[in-house]
């Protein structure tokens, strides 16, 4: 199976798009080798501007450029993008609907050990709450193709959430993306699994474990966390005994609160979740944080076999 | 080009509208719309290519005010531009109204960005004129900034970033009236010398009296003419400026006049 870190495919699609579409500017606050935007700067550098560690600046200067017609793709980590600049993201990019793509990457608790500073485990939070932000988060390399040319034809705001290590691909490369849509990956059980960003690998590898066992699970990918594709979140629900939410954020105000808002106002439905607890990350490997922070296939099992 | 008497009787209007405005909204922030009454009609009446013709227009000159909270003195000089009836000046700060607060790009032609919470309105003055520079539009960005506004940090990241991206295109006006909401600027958090302050961060800086009309056009002049940097023109003002009751008096930051002192104001503004 296919490898590729959601940034590295990031940098690589963005430097297709700069040089067919104009009015792509890039910028950056001086991570660009890490976010891959840098990809961009090497085809096309006079549109690439790195802003210095300045990610608040960044983003105002994205929201100007945006104002006069450009289609701003803005690069930093999660961390940054959203909390450091989360207010300046929230009026100047948020509350005028500007065209500025914010694509983030290092998200989550797999930025690994740079340690909590950098772990980003409620950004899905913050940008989910902002009026009319798109939150969009690639599961794998094709995906993220996808994505990051589908935002370019829409208008406003998006939050793209990218990761730093190298994931397997579950895309086929003409599979049906849409903005807003949730794309089954697994089909045919009676338990479901809504999953986003490496939770969806971990999802897959639950179900062919648990496959031997004669347990089928439903897979979904949510792609895109906002606007939640409500329609198969209750389609899902409506023929399981049961669903589980899983991602690599807090447990809350991410995709485990969005279907839980959907199912309690739609059809209520027993529902369990695998994200990360009331609970700041640490230090070490990947591997080693989603083993601890209890975001592994074998979480998915056990919470599985609880219900059952 | 306004003669000096045109831009007096624009500037009498737009000071009795703000009155008008903010009294009958019963909230509201007069005395940096006076401050900053001369600067922005001096902008939009003569420095300012903005018309009818081209006010929906995303590329042309614009006006990005930072400090958004004097809103009252913005939507008066559009009005007075005829981009806002004069009626619905009234309906500012009302639930429906597209006169806003704090200004919204997305509800008013001439509005040309989102401001209010303060410190960001410079950046994305900065993103505007960089722009204009990747695309070689002939146009120019201008930005009021205030003193007090000047204590955010977010200010300083885009005077870095407007010098090193050699923005002459930008021309940004700090309204110097030397108050805050809690007080005195210098004993709140003094953010003095603000001259210099600038100059080291690489702009050209010119001091000028922010309520004498040819010394703000003479500024404009020589803005136009600076080569590889952005122009500050620190403007000494005086908050309330127009209402001798308001004149320099912190208070009158963003309170309401009672209809008796909109009165007394209204009697002075002839």
């Amino acid at each position: 199976m296919a490898k590729m870190a959601t940034r590295e495919a990031y940098g690589k699609a963005l430097a297709e798009l700069i040089q067919k579409d104009p009015k792509v500017v890039v910028l950056d606050a001086d991570l660009s080798k890490s976010t891959k935007s840098y990809d961009a700067k090497a085809v096309v550098p006079e549109r690439h501007f790195n802003v210095g560690i300045a990610e608040s600046n960044m983003m105002g200067i994205a929201a100007g450029l945006a104002a006069v017609g450009n289609t701003v793709y803005a690069s930093t980590f999660a961390m940054f993008a959203t909390g450091r600049a989360y207010e300046i993201v929230r009026n100047s990019i948020g509350y005028t609907h500007l065209n500025v793509k914010i694509c983030a990457t290092h998200a989550g608790l797999t930025l690994g050990e740079d340690g909590a500073s950098h772990q980003s485990v409620e950004d899905l939070a913050l940008m989910r709450g902002i009026p009319g932000m798109t939150v969009i988060q690639p599961v794998d390399d094709v995906e993220t193709f996808k994505v990051i040319n589908a935002i370019a034809e829409m208008n406003g705001p998006v939050y793209v959430r990218l990761g730093r290590f190298a994931v397997d691909t579950v895309n086929t490369p003409d599979y049906d993306f849409k903005i807003g849509k949730g794309v089954v990956l697994r089909d045919g059980g009676d338990i479901t699994v809504f999953a986003t960003g490496i939770l969806v690998q971990q999802a897959l590898i639950a179900a062919d474990k648990l496959k031997e066992e004669g347990i089928h699970l439903n897979v979904i990918n949510f792609h895109t966390i906002k606007p939640l594709d409500e329609e198969l979140v209750i389609q899902y629900a409506k023929k399981s005994k049961f669903v589980i939410a899983a991602e690599e954020h807090s447990k809350f105000g991410g995709l485990s609160s969005a279907v839980a808002e959907v199912l309690a106002l739609n059809c209520p439905t027993k529902m369990d979740i695998v994200a990360i607890n009331d609970t700041f990350g640490e230090s070490g490997t990947p591997q080693a944080l989603i083993e601890k922070y209890g975001l592994t296939a074998n979480d998915i099992i056990a919470k599985v076999k609880k219900h059952l | 080009m306004a003669t000096l008497e045109e831009l007096k009787h624009h500037a009498l209007n737009v000071r009795r509208n703000v009155i008008k405005m903010v009294t009958e909204a019963k909230s509201g922030h007069i005395g940096g719309s006076f401050s900053a009454t001369e600067i922005a009609v001096s902008l939009y009446f003569n420095e300012m290519n903005i018309t009818k013709d081209n006010v929906k227009d995303k590329v042309r000159d614009r006006f990005v005010l930072s400090k958004g909270h004097a809103s009252p003195l913005l939507f008066a000089v559009l009005a007075e531009k005829g981009f806002i009836p004069q009626e619905e000046l009234l309906t500012f700060r009302k639930i429906n109204s597209r006169l806003q607060g704090h200004p919204n790009m997305n509800y008013v032609d001439g509005v040309d960005m989102s401001t209010g919470s303060l410190g960001q309105g410079l950046s994305a003055a900065v993103g505007m004129a960089l722009s204009y520079k990747l695309h070689n539009e002939p146009y120019r960005i201008y930005s009021l900034v205030g003193d007090g506004e000047s204590q955010e940090g977010m200010i300083w990241e885009a005077a870095m970033a407007a010098a090193h991206y050699k923005l002459d295109n930008l021309c940004a006006i700090l309204d110097w009236n030397g108050l805050q909401i809690d007080g005195d600027i210098t004993k709140v958090m003094n953010p003095l010398p603000l001259d210099e302050k600038f100059k080291a961060f690489g702009w050209h800086v010119i001091l000028v009296d922010g309520h004498d009309y040819n010394q703000l056009f003479a500024a404009y002049a020589e803005a136009r003419t600076v080569k590889g940097k952005p122009t500050m023109i620190v403007a000494k003002c005086v908050k309330g400026k127009g209402v001798s009751f308001m004149e320099n008096q912190a208070g009158w930051h963003g309170v309401a006049p009672t209809p008796e002192q909109a009165e007394a104001a209204l009697k002075e503004l002839v």
